[in-house]
């Protein structure tokens, strides 16, 4: 116990006595990483072979050729429709597939919108580079207008807008982890925004493939309705994405800003380097009103 | 005909083998397989954990008994590794928890039905009405936070309502212990059921334990903790029901009997038949455990296992939609508390019992389950969603 002290005192001293700073690296505990790698050296594996071994046994699980689950069809009282019900030149299940995968998509991205602006609106920003409570709204709002567009379309083709088809099971695992960080209060504004880019990027490629699909199947009307959503996708995705290389910006501006004030204060210096990230909060929530990727820029400049 | 437990020996334990790639298959399917075979795989996961937790308080207070129960586990082990790796990958802990809340509603309402008792009946119901509530506050969760329909999970098998409200199902501990059946008395099929219940809701309070950390939500996180802290409740009320003066063989020997008796329900309504191929297996395995632990209470206990196990199984438990059931249950019995070991009407609840104070400083910073459920009313696909024709059809058809 006495020399675990010790080891703590030093490494408190080596990091300007800081009680929060990131640990995972291995330079956190050099004396402790030089004894696990000399350790690690000396291993001997209790089996030959590489990592390849993993891959080989997750493709003999494959021969059970058990699929996620089936692709939707249309129901008729609990039975399945007679053959014809959906016409041929539908693409049958596979369009039903995409559609239902669009539909769950953009359900959770309404979801995921209104966490987005009610972080917003709970950090009272006034201004930046980042968005503004009515530009999330305005996305939101979209996309819960392409969540009942396409009921529209999947109930009008006869088939059921609330099964949960391969598709959309698949692009729901997928999206968890943008569900996690978006709802998660200890993410700034820019990891939100990253989280939001993957969306916005499957979710514009979503659209365009949809609307592919659509042609190739010759569904003029289909076709045009996708057209129409993926043209405000784009703009969704242009959004942001300006937003997010702004407020990435910013932040090295204020890093580079902050590094001055250490060279002037070296002691008021540490104390702002233990909360990086409140101190540029404070100084966003003091600036205008904002919110495109051009406005931040300039502000910059000044 | 249903199973004589004396005389069908199942599989000996020497002969119950397994391998990694044995016990870990493919999957079901979360979007093809019914949701009762899910519903199934989750309870027998539960009963063969109840097996480990038991066998293992056993073997701390009983040195003689540490080999025969270390061998039994072994096998126990196994089994419920197989089973609960059936769940597959897609299906999340928020889907998983709404199959859960599916296992205590359904279940729950079976054994209800068949519990001659009706003391322990009334006790089944009194829980039964606590986590159908829980299922409309998670149904809630996942509407609202991920964007998804609950009922993809459900499928249209249980209801998505309000039952007693989770606000008010906080109570003081002296008011979820309940009175015990008699072990010279009561019926076998009470015994069953008390270990059924028992570690249905013993693994649903280690799940959420376990997985409430991995939201991020905070209103999630909350909601987690909070029910889970019913689910404790529930364990403690579901123990206290089987008499603590059965001797622990006694016990040993009815927690198997139970085993048999759920994967033998289970395997009379099984539709997946690489799932019911693993329902027929271990009936014969736990057999073979029956025949087992009958070998050393012979030896120990001095006694004859005919006082205690029963000659034949009793009815399935019936797995099937209760809807109509737990409707009526519902509207006779939501106001229902508990004072003591008793369950009594609301208005006797006095504003100084321990429970009505205990309720009020757990919420006392706000309730997550009120708060995740605010007017909240389920819909198909959600509460985002527009009626569409096709559903108002149908709701015209069942009018």
């Amino acid at each position: 116990m006495e020399s675990r002290k010790v080891e703590q005192v030093e490494v408190d001293v080596k990091f300007g006595a800081k009680l929060s700073f990131n640990r995972t690296g291995i330079m956190t505990n050099p004396e402790l990483s030089a004894e696990l790698i000399q350790g690690a050296k000396e291993t001997i594996p209790s089996s030959k072979g590489d990592a390849t071994q993993i891959a080989a046994h997750r493709a003999e699980y494959m021969n059970d050729v058990l699929p996620i689950g089936s692709p939707p069809v249309v129901m008729e009282n609990g039975e399945e429709a007679p053959e014809g019900s959906l016409p041929d030149h539908l693409g049958g299940p596979l369009l039903l597939d995409k559609l239902g995968e669009r539909l769950a998509f953009e359900r959770q991205g309404t979801r995921l919108y209104e966490a987005f602006l009610k972080k917003i609106e709970a950090l009272a920003l006034v201004d930046g580079s980042g968005p503004s409570v009515e530009d999330l709204q305005h996305i939101c709002e979209q996309e819960l207008e392409h969540f009942t567009l396409l009921q529209k379309i999947i109930t009008g083709m006869g088939a059921d807008a609330t099964v949960q088809t391969p598709s959309a099971d698949i692009a729901g695992v997928l999206s968890h982890g943008i569900l996690q960080i978006v709802t998660d209060p200890r993410t700034t504004i820019a990891q939100t925004l990253q989280a939001m880019l993957n969306a916005e990027l499957a979710d514009n490629d979503g659209w365009e493939m949809l609307q592919g699909l659509a042609a190739e199947l010759g569904q003029k009307d289909l076709e045009e309705q996708c057209q129409r959503a993926f043209e405000e996708e784009q703009e969704h995705l242009k959004k942001v994405r300006g937003w997010l290389l702004s407020m990435t910006l910013d932040e090295a501006t204020a890093m580079e800003a902050d590094e001055e004030v250490v060279e002037d204060d070296g002691g008021e210096a540490n104390d702002k380097m233990e909360q990086p990230s409140k101190g540029r909060n404070k100084r966003r929530k003091k600036s205008a009103k904002s919110s495109g990727p051009s406005k931040g820029r300039k502000k910059r400049k000044k | 005909m249903s199973l004589e437990l004396m005389k069908e020996k199942g599989i000996p334990l020497d002969k119950q083998k397994f391998d990694w790639r044995d016990i870990v298959r493919m999957p079901t399917s979360k979007l093809d397989d019914d949701a009762l075979t899910r519903v199934r795989i989750i309870l027998m996961n539960g009963i063969e954990s109840e097996a480990l937790r038991f066998q293992h308080a056993c073997a701390r207070m009983n040195k003689e008994l540490q080999l025969a129960l270390a061998r039994v586990r072994r096998i126990e082990q196994h089994q419920q590794t197989m089973i609960n790796w059936m769940l597959p990958a897609d299906l999340s802990p928020l889907e998983t928890t709404i199959g859960f809340e599916q296992v205590a509603i359904e279940v729950t309402a079976s054994v209800a039905q068949h519990e001659p008792d009706p003391y322990l009946a009334q006790v089944y119901r009194f829980g039964l009405l606590e986590d159908f509530d829980h299922m409309y506050r998670f149904a809630a969760l996942m509407d609202r936070v991920s964007g998804r329909d609950a009922n993809n999970i459900l499928q249209s098998y249980s209801d998505i309502l309000p039952g007693r409200p989770t606000s008010v199902e906080h109570r003081a501990p002296e008011d979820d212990l309940r009175e015990c059946y008699d072990r010279n008395k009561a019926q076998p099929i009470s015994k069953l059921n008390a270990v059924t219940i028992m570690g249905g809701e013993h693994q649903t309070h280690d799940y959420y334990m376990t997985i409430g950390p991995m939201f991020a939500d905070p209103v999630a996180r909350q909601l987690y903790a909070e029910i889970a802290s019913i689910e404790e409740q529930h364990v403690t009320q579901y123990e206290s029901i089987i008499d603590p003066e059965e001797t622990w063989l006694e016990k040993w020997l009815m927690h198997e009997a139970a085993e048999i008796y759920n994967y033998y329900s289970c395997l009379q309504y099984e539709t997946n038949s690489r799932v019911k191929s693993i329902w027929e297996r271990f009936v014969d395995y736990e057999l073979g455990h029956l025949h087992y632990v009958l070998a050393v209470f012979r030896k120990f206990d001095k006694r004859d296992p005919d006082e205690i196990i029963p000659e034949s199984l009793p009815e399935p438990i019936e797995y099937k939609s209760h809807r109509e059931y737990v409707r009526k249950v519902l509207a006779a019995e939501v106001n229902l508390r508990a004072r003591g070991k008793q369950i009594i009407r609301k208005e006797e609840e006095t504003p100084d019992s321990p429970s009505v104070l205990y309720r009020q400083q757990m919420n006392s910073n706000g309730s997550p389950s009120e708060i995740v459920a605010a007017g909240y009313k389920w819909k198909p696909g959600t509460e985002l969603a527009q009626e569409t024709p096709d559903i108002k059809k149908l709701q015209k058809k069942v009018a």
